[in-house]
């Protein structure tokens, strides 16, 4: 059969271009320029990566969950986490990216995740804080990406957003378990979210006036609001739960301002500082997940002798 | 060392078709659809998974898209719409 010949250059930018505009996913045949796959294969990694690299500060928790209920929910929730960074590493293959070599980024130090899993959860009320603030502030990023002009990064979002509601409702949970604890319980509590709130503020990225590649990913549907106005929605969220657990927010120029809650200046010159390497556990964080790659790699091998021994193995 | 990559059909329950979720990687077919199981279907989402290569998907191409569905394009007398229906009559 004879094949019509393939569009040329511009018509394709021009179906692309029309295709965006008229709000339509780009899915994984279609052409697309080099900057708009090269961005995602970069932006999903990244997600991918901050989910596995993820599971580690409360996976830590799980041998000494307080209770039976909270260590079999915790045991779930990190199993959502790896579950999620795989639907992340499938989206980010229909790119023609390679998930073994993602991976090799990531360990080399040449991908990134997200700055928060760079703090320590030094304690109990550290599990509660994460799932309600990291979790929280991570849906509030998420929900807009299940409009993303990509198709399969908005269909993994999707997947990730249903199941992360239940992440951030079992954080609220022990969180107001401790608020209404004992005095200790309370101390507990308002400690962790003395050291989570200003990293979760982070986690929404730079100002908007500091974020050079926004613009483009906003004309490419990849990020439908900006960096502060996420941040500003999670704020406008999450005082009034804080009020309602009597926890105090540790900032003290917070005020209301019509609908919405006004922060001080977030720091980021320790953000730039945790980016580049220099946060309280970026070393350690690496390490484990490098260490826990080479542990495994047994198991791949025998998977694989196994699979080649037995072909038809089904 | 890279294992295969396979796509993931899941049927959510008996009466629906298979729908494509996702992909993974894994060495056999075996292994495939065990996580398949543990990846795609964590919260009881199907009560059946098929797992195919990637490799063996033959997809038709977005650049001949025009050619290859526009004989349906010019038929639209397959459609009931098609058709006028004088006013008032019914079981037509």
């Amino acid at each position: 059969m004879d094949r019509p010949a393939p569009p040329a250059q511009p018509e394709l930018e021009r179906e692309f271009s029309e295709r965006i505009a008229a709000d339509e996913r780009i899915e994984p045949r279609d052409w697309m320029p080099d900057g708009y796959r090269a961005t995602l294969v970069r932006q999903i990694a990244q997600h991918a990566h901050s989910e596995i690299v993820g599971m580690q500060p409360e996976g830590n928790w799980i041998t000494r969950a307080p209770s039976l209920r909270r260590k079999a929910i915790l045991v779930a929730k990190v199993q959502d986490e790896a579950g999620h960074g795989l639907y992340l590493y499938s989206a980010a293959e229909t790119l023609g990216a390679d998930r073994s070599r993602l991976l090799d980024l990531l360990h080399e130090g040449r991908q990134k995740y997200s700055t928060i899993f760079n703090y320590p959860a030094t304690s109990w009320a550290d599990v509660a804080a994460i799932g309600w603030l990291v979790d929280g502030a991570a849906i509030m990023n998420q929900v807009p990406l299940t409009r993303c002009s990509y198709g399969p990064y908005a269909r993994a979002m999707t997947r990730v957003c249903k199941e992360e509601s239940f992440h951030q409702r079992q954080g609220f949970e022990a969180m107001s378990v401790l608020a209404k604890g004992t005095s200790a319980q309370r101390r507990m509590a308002q400690d962790a979210l003395d050291r989570w709130w200003w990293p979760a503020l982070m986690m929404f990225g730079p100002p908007d006036g500091q974020s050079p590649n926004s613009a483009q990913s906003m004309a490419w549907g990849i990020k439908r609001f900006s960096n502060d106005e996420l941040r500003q929605r999670f704020v406008d969220a999450t005082v009034p739960q804080a009020e309602h657990l009597g926890l105090q927010i540790p900032d003290p120029q917070l005020h209301r301002d019509g609908e919405h809650y006004r922060t001080g200046e977030i720091d980021w010159t320790e953000f730039q500082e945790v980016m580049r390497g220099n946060g309280p556990c970026n070393r350690q964080r690496l390490a484990a997940r490098v260490r826990a790659h080479e542990d495994g790699a047994w198991v791949r091998e025998a998977a694989a002798a196994y699979a080649e021994k037995h072909p038809a193995a089904a | 060392m890279t294992s295969p990559l396979w796509e993931v059909f899941v049927r959510s329950r008996r009466g629906l078709s298979h729908t494509h979720v996702g992909s993974l990687r894994a060495p056999d077919a075996h292994m495939a659809l065990r996580n398949a199981r543990d990846v795609y279907t964590r919260r009881q989402e199907g009560t059946s998974i098929w797992v195919v290569p990637s490799s063996q998907i033959v997809a038709s191409s977005p650049q001949e898209k025009d050619s290859f569905f526009d004989p349906a394009g010019d038929k639209p007398y397959r459609h009931p719409t098609f058709y006028d229906v004088p006013e008032g009559l019914t079981h037509l």
